[in-house]
C-alpha cells in the first residue's frame, strides 16, 4: 500500500478528525532536529544490535563497577533478594545449550530471575544504558556498561572469567543465552494480521471461549480460593478504606499497615524527603534493608560529638567497611541542607 | 405522659423550627463553643443524660418526636458559610478521607518502582477523579518543567522520516486536538491473583484501573507531519523522560487507525505529574506500561525492540515455560465494585448492585450479573452512552434476604468475546502469569452481610 493511500485509510479510520495529514503540513509548527539532538536521546539498542555503541568491558572490570554502583541493591553476586527481584540464578548449563530455562516449565525454580527470563542480551544492554545506576540513570559510559554485562554474563556461568565482552562479539554470546528460545508471539493480543501473513501475533485470536448462559449453567459452584485471615488483616483497617455512610461499611480489620499515601504531602517531613532521595531503598527506619536501619545508625552514633558532620560526610561521599563490605553510594546530587535535615531525624531516633 | 403532652408534641411538630428553651445549665460554656465549631457528639450524649434525669424538654428534641437532624437545625443551615477561592483549587470534603489511593504492604520494596491503586470501592460513574488515578512508577516521578519539555520523532533508519523532527509543548497545543474518554489499565492488574486469592478488597484486587478525558494530537498526525514511510516503519517506539526513560514498542497498526493520542490534557486540565506531566502517550486498549509518561520522543522502526519491559516485565509464563512476549491488549473485563471485598451490608432489604466492564477490543455490549455463583446470570442496566475503550458503568437492583450469596459479573464485548472464568483462563495459561487476568470476579456474602475475596472456578 503507497504512503498516500495509508493517509486515507487513516483519516477515514480517525472519522472525528476532520483535518487533513499530510508532511510539513502545519506551517509554523516543529522544526527539524539536528544530528547533535538525535544522537543525544537516540540511545535504544534492538535485538538485532541496531543502535549498539562500540566499546568493550572485562569480566573484572565489569566487577569493580559492579561493586561500587550496583551491588547494594542488587547483591555482590547479583542474587539479592532484598531491593529488586534477583538478576543472577536459576539457568544450568543444559539451558544454555538449549534455549529454553528448564526451571520454568519444572517448578523448580523459587523465584524468576532476569536470566531465567531475558532471550535477548540487548535487553539488558539497553536497560543499564538508560536507567542504571537507580539513582544516577544514564551516567554509564558504553565500556562500563559492556564491563558490567561482562560480569553478570559470568555470574550466570554464561562466559569464563577472562572474558571481554564488546560491540564485535555480543552477537555470538546471544547465541548462548540461558532462554533464547523461551518467548512467543503466538497469542491474540497483539493487533495486526498473524504471523503467518506477516504480522506479528496470531491475528486477535482469544485463547479462551467462555459462553453467555443465563439458566441453570452449572449444578453446583466449586469455590476455588477464600481470602487467608492473615490477607484479610494485612491491608489496614478496611473500615478506614470506606465512607462512613452509603450502603455499606469497611469491614473492622486489624493492622496499622497501608497507611494513605495521599495524605502525606511531598514536603511533611524527613521520612518523605528519605523516600524521595531514594535512601529508603536500601535503609529501614527499623530495620536493616541494604544498609543498616536508622536505629542502628543511632544506636552506634548517638553520644558521638562529632556526629551529625560523620554522617553528613558518608551520605554525601558514599562510605564501606562500617557495616560490612556493601558499599554506600556517594549522594552528591542531594542539597547540604537536606543531607543536614537527614542526619539530625535519624540521630533523634528517625520519628 | 397525659393526653395534654401528646397534643403539645404533635404541635410542636407541625411548627417546625420552633424550639424549646434548654434548661438552664444544660450545655457548659466550653460545651457551647464546641457546638459551635461542628462537635456534635458529646451533645447527644448531654441530651441523653439530661433527659433521662429530668423528663424536661431538651434543646435537641426526643427520638420520639422525630430526627434531630430534623428538628434541629444545624449550624450550616443556621450560620454563615464560607466565602469563594477560601481554596482556590478544590478539594474533595473532609467526611472524604478514607477514599484515597493506597499502597499493597509487601508488594513491592522501594517506593519509586511501585504501585498505588484507587479506590474503586466507593468511586461512582465511569470517570477516575485526577487525584485517585492508580499510580504505576518505574523510576519516580517528576514535575517536569512543561517549558524546558520537547517531543522528539525519529527513525531507526534516517530514511524512514522525511524529516527528523522536534516540537515544543507550545507548537504540539497549537496543533489540531481531539478530547476521547478511555479506560487505562496496568497489564498486572488482578495479578495477585492468579494463582488463589491474596488481597481483600477491590482496590487492591483491580485498583490498577482509571478511566479519563484525554485530550491532544493524534500521533499519526505528527508522524504524518515528518513524513514516516508507514510501508517500512511498521512499529513504533516511545520513550519517556523519566530517568527510567521508559521504553515501549507500539504497533504502527494502532497508529493508524487514529486512535494513539499524544495527550496533554486529562478530565479537562492538563495531566498530573503522577500520570505524565505535561505530556504523555494514550494507547486506547492496551495496557497502561504501553502509555508512556513524561514522553519525550517517538522513533519509528522496522522491528520490535525487546525493552526490558517487554522482554523481562510484562511478559506472560505460560505452563510450558514459554513466556508470551508483546502481549498488549487488554480483553474483556467486569468487576462489581459496591458491595465488594471487605465490605458489609448495612441491612437486609434494596441495594443497587453496580460495577465497572471494559474491553481493550471496542465497546462493552452487555454485562450479566449472578447472585448465586454463576448458576444463573441476568442482565445489567448498562449506563451509556457506551464509549469505545472506556470503563462502562453498570447497575442491577438486588433485595437481600439475609443469605449467603456469591455475587459475580460478566462482561461481553462487541466482538462478542465473553469474559472467562478463572477455570477456564487458567487451562490455558496456568497460575503464573502475572500479567492479563481477566477473570470473573466472586464477592461472598455471608449471612452477618460481610462480603469477602473469594474465587469460583
Amino acid at each position: 500500500m503507497s504512503r498516500f493511500s495509508r493517509s486515507i485509510l487513516a483519516l477515514a479510520l480517525a472519522g472525528a478528525t476532520s483535518v487533513g495529514f499530510a508532511f510539513d503540513h502545519y506551517k509554523g509548527i516543529g522544526r527539524q532536529a539536528t544530528p547533535a539532538e538525535v544522537g543525544a536521546w537516540d540511545i535504544d539498542v534492538r535485538p538485532d544490535f541496531k543502535g549498539l555503541p562500540k566499546g568493550s568491558g572485562t569480566v573484572d572490570r565489569g566487577q569493580e563497577v559492579f561493586e561500587e554502583k550496583c551491588a547494594s541493591c542488587h547483591g555482590t553476586f547479583g542474587e539479592s533478594n532484598e531491593v529488586f527481584t534477583p538478576l543472577i540464578g536459576g539457568t544450568t548449563k543444559d539451558d544454555i545449550k538449549t534455549g529454553n530455562v528448564k526451571g520454568l516449565s519444572s517448578g523448580d525454580l523459587p523465584q524468576r530471575t532476569t536470566f531465567t527470563k531475558v532471550a535477548t542480551i540487548s535487553t539488558i544492554f539497553d536497560y543499564i544504558q538508560r536507567a542504571m545506576p537507580w539513582t544516577a540513570p544514564k551516567s554509564m559510559k558504553p565500556d562500563d556498561t559492556y564491563a558490567v554485562l561482562a560480569y553478570m554474563l559470568n555470574l550466570a556461568e554464561i562466559v569464563p572469567a577472562d572474558f571481554t565482552l564488546s560491540d564485535k562479539n555480543i552477537a555470538e554470546v546471544q547465541k548462548l543465552m540461558p532462554n533464547r528460545n523461551g518467548m512467543t508471539t503466538d497469542h491474540g493480543m497483539w493487533p495486526g494480521a498473524s504471523a503467518a501473513k506477516g504480522g506479528m501475533g496470531n491475528g486477535g485470536k482469544p485463547d479462551v471461549k467462555n459462553t453467555a448462559c443465563m439458566k441453570n449453567c452449572k449444578t453446583e459452584v466449586r469455590i476455588g480460593s477464600v481470602l487467608p485471615d492473615y490477607a484479610r488483616d494485612a491491608h489496614g483497617n478496611l473500615f478506614d478504606q470506606n465512607r462512613s455512610f452509603g450502603p455499606v461499611r469497611g469491614i473492622k480489620t486489624g493492622g496499622a499497615a497501608a497507611a494513605p499515601t495521599a495524605a502525606a504531602s511531598p514536603d511533611s517531613g524527613p521520612l518523605d524527603l528519605a523516600n524521595r532521595s531514594g535512601c529508603m531503598a536500601c535503609h529501614g527506619v527499623n530495620n536493616k534493608i541494604v544498609g543498616p536501619g536508622y536505629n542502628e545508625v543511632q544506636a552506634r552514633y548517638k553520644d558521638q560529638p562529632d556526629a551529625a558532620a560523620r554522617l553528613a560526610l558518608k551520605v554525601k561521599n558514599g562510605g564501606q567497611g562500617v557495616w560490612g563490605s556493601v558499599p554506600m553510594p556517594p549522594n552528591g546530587e542531594m542539597k547540604d541542607a537536606d543531607i543536614n535535615t537527614l542526619v539530625a531525624w535519624i540521630l533523634s531516633g528517625a520519628r | 405522659m397525659n393526653q395534654g403532652e401528646i397534643v403539645s408534641m404533635v404541635d410542636i411538630v407541625k411548627q417546625p423550627g420552633r424550639l424549646r428553651r434548654a434548661p438552664e445549665n444544660f450545655l457548659s460554656e466550653a460545651e457551647i463553643k464546641a457546638v459551635g465549631e461542628g462537635r456534635r457528639d458529646f451533645l447527644r450524649r448531654s441530651f441523653l443524660t439530661a433527659a433521662g434525669a429530668a423528663m424536661t424538654a431538651p434543646l435537641l428534641a426526643r427520638a420520639s418526636e422525630g430526627d434531630a437532624n430534623i428538628l434541629q437545625n444545624p449550624e450550616w443551615t443556621t450560620t454563615l458559610g464560607q466565602p469563594v477561592a477560601v481554596r482556590p483549587y478544590g478539594l474533595p470534603s473532609k467526611h472524604e478521607s478514607q477514599l484515597v489511593r493506597r499502597e499493597s504492604p509487601g508488594l513491592t520494596r522501594v517506593g519509586a518502582a511501585s504501585v498505588s491503586f484507587a479506590p474503586l470501592q466507593g468511586m461512582f460513574g465511569i470517570i477516575t477523579p485526577s487525584g485517585l488515578h492508580f499510580e504505576r512508577h518505574h523510576q519516580g516521578w517528576y514535575d517536569i518543567d512543561p517549558a524546558r519539555h520537547r517531543l522528539m520523532i525519529n527513525g531507526s533508519e534516517p530514511a524512514f522520516v522525511k524529516k527528523a523532527k522536534v516540537y515544543n509543548m507550545d507548537e504540539l497545543m497549537r496543533l489540531p486536538s481531539v478530547s476521547r474518554i478511555h479506560f487505562i489499565e496496568c497489564g498486572a492488574n488482578t495479578g495477585l491473583e492468579w494463582g488463589n486469592v491474596a488481597v481483600p478488597t477491590v482496590q487492591y484486587t483491580h485498583g490498577m484501573l482509571s478511566c479519563s478525558e484525554f485530550t491532544g494530537v493524534p500521533l499519526n498526525l505528527l508522524l504524518d507531519d515528518c513524513g514516516v514511510d508507514y510501508r517500512k516503519a511498521r512499529f513504533v517506539l516511545a520513550e519517556g523522560a523519566d530517568g527510567s526513560s521508559m521504553t515501549r514498542t507500539i504497533p504502527m497498526e494502532m497508529v493508524e487507525s487514529g486512535e494513539v493520542l499524544v495527550a496533554y490534557g486529562q478530565n479537562g486540565e492538563m495531566l498530573r505529574p503522577e500520570n505524565g506531566y505535561p505530556l504523555r502517550l494514550v494507547v486506547p486498549g492496551v495496557q497502561g506500561v504501553s502509555w508512556v509518561k513524561w514522553l519525550r520522543r517517538i522513533e519509528v522502526g522496522d522491528k520490535p525492540y525487546a525493552t526490558k519491559d517487554e522482554a523481562v516485565h510484562y511478559i506472560d509464563l505460560l505452563p510450558n515455560g514459554q513466556h508470551r512476549q508483546y502481549t498488549s491488549v487488554q480483553e474483556c473485563k467486569s468487576v462489581i465494585t459496591t458491595p465488594s471485598g471487605g465490605q458489609a451490608l448495612l441491612d437486609r432489604g434494596f441495594y443497587n448492585v453496580s460495577g465497572l466492564a471494559w474491553s481493550g477490543r471496542g465497546r462493552i455490549k452487555q454485562v450479566d450479573v449472578s447472585f448465586d455463583g454463576g448458576i444463573n446470570w441476568q442482565a445489567a442496566r448498562i449506563e451509556g452512552p457506551v464509549q469505545n475503550k472506556a470503563l462502562t458503568r453498570f447497575n442491577v437492583g438486588w433485595v437481600w434476604d439475609g443469605k449467603p450469596a456469591i455475587l459475580q459479573s460478566r462482561a461481553i464485548d462487541d466482538t462478542a468475546y465473553v469474559q472467562p472464568t478463572y477455570g477456564q483462563l487458567r487451562l490455558v495459561r496456568g497460575t503464573k502469569s502475572i500479567y492479563h487476568n481477566n477473570a470473573i470476579q466472586s464477592w461472598k456474602v455471608d449471612e452477618n452481610g460481610e462480603v469477602s475475596n473469594v474465587q469460583v472456578l
